[in-house]
């Protein structure tokens, strides 16, 4: 991880070291204790779960590569030539590019501001000593098991009433911070982050909001990346509250890839191909970030 | 904590007329930190969440409850008070109840297989493999497909006249499904695309709950005699419990509240023709988008609430009696 040294410097030894008993992989041999490798069986299944994983991406392109026409008789496993073809069919039916760039605005928005939001909330709950902090985290993790999807139809007459439905502020707001991120922040602040160092601050005669700037944001960056990914995914897979507070001419991906079903329902080779365009956003930063999210997701496992 | 090894002690004589000039001048900096500085920060600083909260997630469950109770329409908005007269209303539709068994016939379908899957999953990825890293990453690739995009995807395998599963059934001699007309067979399909989407997410947390499971109780359980089977059984999943239960509960929370999936499984998105994959959350945005009566959606929200809020409870209390079993073990 090439943030451990980042934070020696900046949060010093322990902090880093704290970092990196989080993040590191701990190496240990089978559960039988004996170091062997496993055996054909062991590998057969893993290759059988990805192909799973993989085939039904695969399958939507090879629909989506060739035309309807070919379809019918039956898919063939080769690529078609038809994709470009498809796909500009795709754009002439939908408003993908602006779909595309409601995405990154949406997902970009909020993963930036639920980072921001939820490493102040626990540099707080982690470092600072305040009247109710216990209960009051408490009941922040609480909140984690509250549906307020339910409340979508109070929430829509908010929107309207603001003048905000069919704007991405009423997708953005709702988001801006979660409780997942304020636990998840809280956790890793905790270990990460020697009360000395705020401490040795505070004395030099920095504010809390300079500790929080030069010392907690710094110490926090591992887990705030991490916190980013995770909201950027979730945040771009959305369906349910953008597709009920957006305009089909404004829409984000998902709520376009619906449209697209709806103007194309007997093709599967434009829908597919739409399905397609629309994931290979999230194909890119999964081939960039995938081990970050693997570690993010175990990590939060054992703390959570 | 192991920070102390970076303060070093100023070394004795040398250097001390230097390092008494600097305290002084910090201390004297220090005095410029107001009192209130301190006392307020923290609450300012976990307020945005809380505020938040309150605006997007409270007020509306609770706000809720009190437009369940007016007729009240989207465009018209609201009209007259009404009592319970939605809920008496919502409770006597076949769709209601009929949209209460979807729902947990489809929550059934993909939490119980997908635990059990992703464990098992689990399993296989804590042996000792070659490009471990490889095969973490590869069990997660479906978490970054969009449940849309997944519901269109599988729409079309599922297909009921040329879809690849029923060609292969077909193909190996059994009769096709009728998927999209079948209830349960499109229960099936659904919990399918949740159990692909989330499954090897899952089996990432098992994997990392089972790395932090003590090596010493392995090697205990050898000596005693136990094989890798047994060892599986009595010593893995036991340790597992409360990771298990955690992913339950998650999933209850989430699977309870399906609506995308279900909503791109054919093109009207209403659940069916005769409703027979519609869930309750489909059923709220029929009740409130579709027919435009936020009164009844929202009579269905509360209700849909509380058996939510009642399972999570039943849950909890069914947790705490494995806990304390376990623990008197």
């Amino acid at each position: 991880m090439s943030s451990i040294p980042m934070i020696e410097q900046t949060a010093g030894k322990g902090a880093a070291r704290a970092a990196q008993r989080g993040l590191g992989t701990r190496r240990r041999g089978a559960p039988g204790g004996t170091q062997r490798r496993p055996g054909f069986l062991t590998y057969g299944f893993l290759g059988a779960v990805l192909l799973g994983s993989v085939f039904p991406l695969w399958w939507s392109f090879l629909v989506g590569s060739h035309d309807s026409s070919v379809i019918s008789k039956g898919v063939p496993l080769i690529p078609g030539g038809n994709f470009l073809a498809n796909a500009s069919t795709v754009l002439d039916s939908i408003p993908f590019w602006k779909a595309l760039g409601n995405s990154i605005i949406v997902s970009t928005v909020t993963a930036a501001s639920v980072v921001l939001f939820s490493t102040l909330a626990g540099f707080a709950f982690a470092k600072l000593r305040f009247r109710g902090s216990k209960g009051l985290l408490v009941f922040v993790i609480a909140t984690m098991a509250v549906p307020t999807q339910l409340g979508v139809v109070p929430l829509f007459i908010v929107m309207a009433k603001l003048g905000w439905t069919g704007s991405l502020w009423a997708v953005i707001i709702p988001g801006v911070v979660t409780a997942f991120g304020v636990f998840w922040m809280t956790q890793y602040l905790r270990d990460a982050l020697p009360d000395e160092l705020i401490e040795a601050v505070r004395i030099d005669g920095a504010s809390m909001i300079q500790a929080f700037w030069y010392v907690g944001l710094p110490a926090a960056r591992p887990a705030a990346a991490m916190l980013a990914l995770f909201t950027f995914v979730a945040t771009w897979t959305n369906f349910f509250w953008p597709f009920i507070v957006l305009d089909p001419s404004n829409p984000t991906l998902p709520v376009a890839l619906q449209l697209l079903q709806a103007a194309h329902f007997v093709d599967y080779s434009i829908v597919l191909a739409g399905a397609v365009l629309s994931t290979i956003p999230l194909l890119i930063l999964f081939a960039v970030a995938g081990r970050q999210l693997v570690s993010g997701i175990m990590q939060g496992a054992v703390k959570g | 904590m192991a920070v102390t090894d970076r303060v070093q002690p100023p070394p004795p004589t040398t250097k001390q007329q230097t390092s008494r000039d600097k305290s002084v001048k910090r201390l004297a900096f220090s005095h410029k930190v107001p009192k209130w500085d301190v006392k307020l920060s923290p609450y300012l600083y976990i307020s945005p969440f809380f505020l938040l909260f309150a605006v997007t997630g409270l007020f509306p469950l609770a706000y809720t409850a009190w437009v369940s109770l007016h007729s009240w329409n989207l465009i018209g908005g609201k009209g007259a008070f009404t009592g319970l007269e939605n809920y008496e209303f919502v409770l006597a539709q076949p769709f209601f109840w009929n949209a209460v068994g979807n729902t947990f016939s489809i929550f059934l379908l993909s939490s119980v297989p997908q635990v059990v899957l992703a464990i098992a999953i689990a399993a296989v990825l804590d042996a000792n493999l070659r490009a471990r890293t490889f095969w973490r990453m590869g069990v997660l690739v479906p978490f970054v497909v969009a449940p849309v995009a997944v519901g269109l995807i599988f729409n079309n395998l599922f297909a009921d006249q040329a879809g690849l599963f029923n060609e292969m059934l077909t193909g190996i001699g059994l009769d096709p499904v009728r998927w999209h007309s079948d209830s349960l067979a499109s229960h099936a399909a659904i919990a399918t695309m949740v159990n692909f989407r989330w499954t090897g997410y899952n089996a990432l947390i098992f994997l990392a709950a089972m790395q932090a499971i003590p090596r010493d109780v392995y090697e205990a359980a050898t000596i005693d005699g136990a094989g890798r089977l047994r060892q599986f059984f009595s010593v893995t999943v036991p340790m597992l419990r409360p990771t298990i239960i955690f992913v339950v509960i998650t999933a209850t929370i989430g699977g309870l509240q399906i609506f995308d999936e279900a909503r791109v499984f054919d093109q009207a998105g209403l659940g069916g023709a005769d409703r027979q994959w519609q869930t309750l959350t489909m059923y709220i945005w029929e009740l409130g988008w579709g027919q435009r009566n936020f009164g009844r959606a929202s009579a269905v929200a509360w209700l849909l609430f509380l058996i939510i809020v009642l399972i999570a409870m039943a849950n909890f209390l069914i947790t705490r009696r494995i806990a304390t079993q376990g623990g008197r073990r």
